[in-house]
């Protein structure tokens, strides 16, 4: 793989049609790329859908899938983003089992750290939602791990694109 | 419309016996024929072949399950070589769906890959939609093959819905006009060049801009080459004609590409078979990617000059317009001159003197075939001399399995081609070992009453590969030797259809003209040499200069 590899972020709008999702992960396939993560969800337009997917590839691959992915017929529109110019964002939910109750409050310290949630708690288990861009997720997963890290349930990054704002009009607010 | 009837279309059978136009007359051009194929893939191949010959959409037919995974083959044909063809599938019922019933396949997952758009209509009320749509996106931008696969519920139900006039994709519409700032800088990096080349791929032949690609060429005095799918984008007997490039194109051709300034890319993708190993392709020469699909754009070939995404006889005739004052006056004597000495490459033959050689029949039938006759080809080493000696001179007269290289193709694409055509005379140029793959047609060609003839160069071997164990296996010859089985004069016999075998060139000339005027199909088969080559030829990973000659 060249240099310039590294992980990009495709965001496409389309239409909530059976077989979309399919057609879109199918082409991945059949260039051989690697979907890192693929989130979907309904937009703010009734019957459109937009779909974020993060891939770990080159810039010539990621133009050549997004022109493959705009050629589709139910695609409105393919655009790439990145943290410069999109604010990305994951979800996750991570299950621990801390083991001796003594480590609890290093746990609940490390969790504030990271401005994650407790959502569900039992004598043996601690489950976290944690949000943020994916490198905060996989911070805290590797943080987790030394906090008996059981499993991991991750959304997929979602993104949309930052208004373009330049640092005068920042210094007015 | 080709087909073969099944448990999951016949409610489609049956309207279409119902309907009085089934009689269908060339006066009564509104009805549908029907020709009943005998293999779905041959039904597929002939759907092309129709397509390819009229520009028009082809439809071909198969029941669900066996029958719907036959066409598959015909269709990646189809859509590796951009032709518009509409696949009508049966499936199980849609209660069924899912179950593994019966002749179920998941027919709609399989051909995603092979297809710009399938539908599946589930309500009655949604299948003339599905229908136009279907003939409206294999027809348009890029052209390729659309399915509908049509559950047996759906096809019995019925009800009043009024056939759309017309139907809407928001992402789909006409291809943009050409850009005019593009189009400026194009004109201007042309002017200023010297030797300068047009490559003409398949996409000329699918915008039909035939007549426009040789404007431009004779303005400008740029000889043009074509990729093998362009063959025949422009007349091969014009002056300015360089035919094809690429692993099997002329050697001296091949040196010639790298020595242009400037390369007019039109319509080609840019295969490994035409440009030989990436990057070793054309290091000093700026590029210029004219496509009609932007997906084709920085593909193949990365470090493009240009780009110009556009119908390919809108681009032309605009490039044209742009440059046609600034060539006022100009020549390129010698440039043209140089391609013309390319164009007259002769590859040594080596045929042993007991058989006529297979370079010796392509070059004869192209003596006697007139311009406008069509000819289809097999694949394999038949298809690669047709490639190197076969000129095509007018628009759509050759057709080819260039992209997928499915043997088996050319028989039944040339019974669709006939269909399109029944005014010319069509040949399909085989080897024995494709023939053999679809050579069942027989009884379509025979039974539908559609004459062609099919010429077989026959090594008795799967010859090209048989080559490449020559050259590259050391001459270990595995599972390539198919034999004298069948007899295949007695075989067209069978059939119904005419058969001969010729030795010599006079009596090729007989059987040629006596197929031409036979109103049954014929086939002539040619005994050849099993250890004739294809030369020269590029070998795998080689630049265009590095052919192998003898």
């Amino acid at each position: 793989m060249s240099q310039d590899a590294q992980l990009r972020i495709i965001s496409a709008l389309v239409e909530n049609k059976p077989g979309v999702l399919f057609r879109i992960s199918n082409l991945f396939r059949r260039k051989s790329f690697n979907i890192q993560s693929i989130a979907a969800g309904p937009s703010e337009t009734a019957g459109l859908t937009r779909i974020t997917i993060t891939m770990f590839s080159t810039y010539a691959q990621a133009d050549q899938v997004m022109k493959n992915v705009d050629n589709l017929v139910d695609v409105r529109g393919v655009e790439p983003f990145d943290a410069s110019n999109a604010s990305v964002r994951e979800l996750a939910l991570v299950k621990l089992s801390p083991g001796a109750p003594s480590t609890r409050p290093e746990i609940m310290n490390c969790i504030e750290t990271f401005r994650g949630n407790v959502v569900d708690i039992s004598p043996e288990t601690l489950t976290v939602e944690v949000s943020g861009d994916p490198d905060k997720i996989n911070a805290f997963i590797s943080m987790a791990r030394n906090y008996g890290l059981k499993e991991v349930a991750r959304t997929g990054a979602v993104a949309l694109t930052r208004a373009m704002t330049t640092n005068e009009e920042i210094a007015k607010w | 419309m080709f087909g073969i009837p099944g448990g999951a279309n016949m409610p489609i059978y049956d309207a279409l016996y119902d309907q009085q136009s089934f009689q269908y007359t060339p006066l009564n051009e509104r009805g549908i024929r029907h020709i009943l194929a005998r293999h779905e893939q041959s039904a597929a191949h002939m759907a092309d072949g129709y397509a390819r010959a009229s520009g028009k959409v082809g439809v071909c037919m198969g029941t669900s399950g066996p029958g719907a995974t036959n066409l598959m083959t015909g269709l990646a044909t189809a859509y590796m070589d951009s032709s518009p063809v509409v696949a009508i599938t049966g499936q199980v019922p849609s209660s069924v769906i899912g179950t593994d019933g019966f002749q179920e396949t998941d027919v709609v997952g399989m051909a995603t890959s092979i297809t710009k758009y399938t539908f599946q209509p589930l309500r009655v009320e949604d299948v003339p939609y599905s229908v136009k749509a279907a003939f409206y996106l294999a027809a348009t931008r890029r052209p390729q093959p659309v399915l509908v696969d049509l559950p047996k519920d759906v096809q019995q139900m019925e009800d009043d819905i009024e056939f759309p006039q017309s139907v809407d994709f928001p992402n789909y519409g006409p291809l943009p006009e050409p850009d005019p700032t593009i189009l400026k800088t194009i004109a201007r990096m042309i002017l200023e060049s010297q030797h300068p080349v047009i490559l003409g791929g398949g996409g000329v032949k699918a915008a039909n801009a035939y007549l426009e690609l040789r404007a431009l060429a004779e303005l400008l005095f740029a000889p043009v080459a074509t990729s093998f799918m362009g063959k025949g984008a422009f007349p091969e007997n014009h002056p300015l004609s360089l035919g094809c490039m690429g692993m099997h194109g002329s050697e001296r051709t091949n040196k010639l590409i790298p020595e242009c300034d400037v390369l007019l890319v039109v319509g080609s993708r840019l295969s490994d078979r035409t440009t030989g190993k990436i990057e070793k392709f054309c290091p000093n020469t700026k590029i210029i990617h004219i496509d009609a699909d932007k997906a084709e754009i920085g593909k193949n070939f990365k470090p493009l000059v240009l780009s110009l995404v556009a119908d390919a006889k809108k681009a032309l005739v605009a490039i044209t317009k742009e440059v046609e004052a600034g060539m006022l006056g100009r020549h390129r004597e010698a440039w043209v001159k140089k391609a013309q000495e390319v164009s007259v490459a002769t590859p040594a033959l080596d045929g042993n003197g007991t058989y006529l050689s297979g370079v010796e029949t392509v070059k004869m039938l192209r003596r006697i075939l007139p311009p406008k006759a069509i000819v289809t080809t097999e694949v394999g080493q038949h298809q690669m001399w047709c490639e190197q000696h076969f000129q095509v001179i007018e628009p759509r007269t050759f057709f080819s399995s260039g992209g997928l290289g499915t043997m088996g193709f050319g028989f039944p694409a040339a019974i669709g081609a006939k269909i399109a055509r029944p005014d010319v005379p069509v040949f399909d140029i085989a080897g024995d070992g494709s023939f053999a793959m679809t050579e069942n047609s027989l009884a379509t060609s025979v039974e539908e009453d559609i004459p062609v003839t099919v010429v077989i160069l026959n090594n008795r071997m799967l010859g090209m590969v048989a080559q490449w164990q020559r050259h590259f296996y050391n001459s270990r010859y595995s599972a390539v030797r198919l034999g004298n089985s069948p007899d295949f004069v007695k075989l067209a016999e069978a059939y119904g259809a005419e058969g001969a075998r010729v030795e010599t060139i006079p009596e090729l000339e007989t059987a040629v003209g006596r197929a031409m005027r036979s109103h049954v199909t014929t086939v002539i088969e040619v005994p050849i040499s099993p250890e004739e080559n294809v030369l020269p030829m590029l070998p795998p990973g080689a630049g265009l200069k590095e052919m192998i000659v003898g």
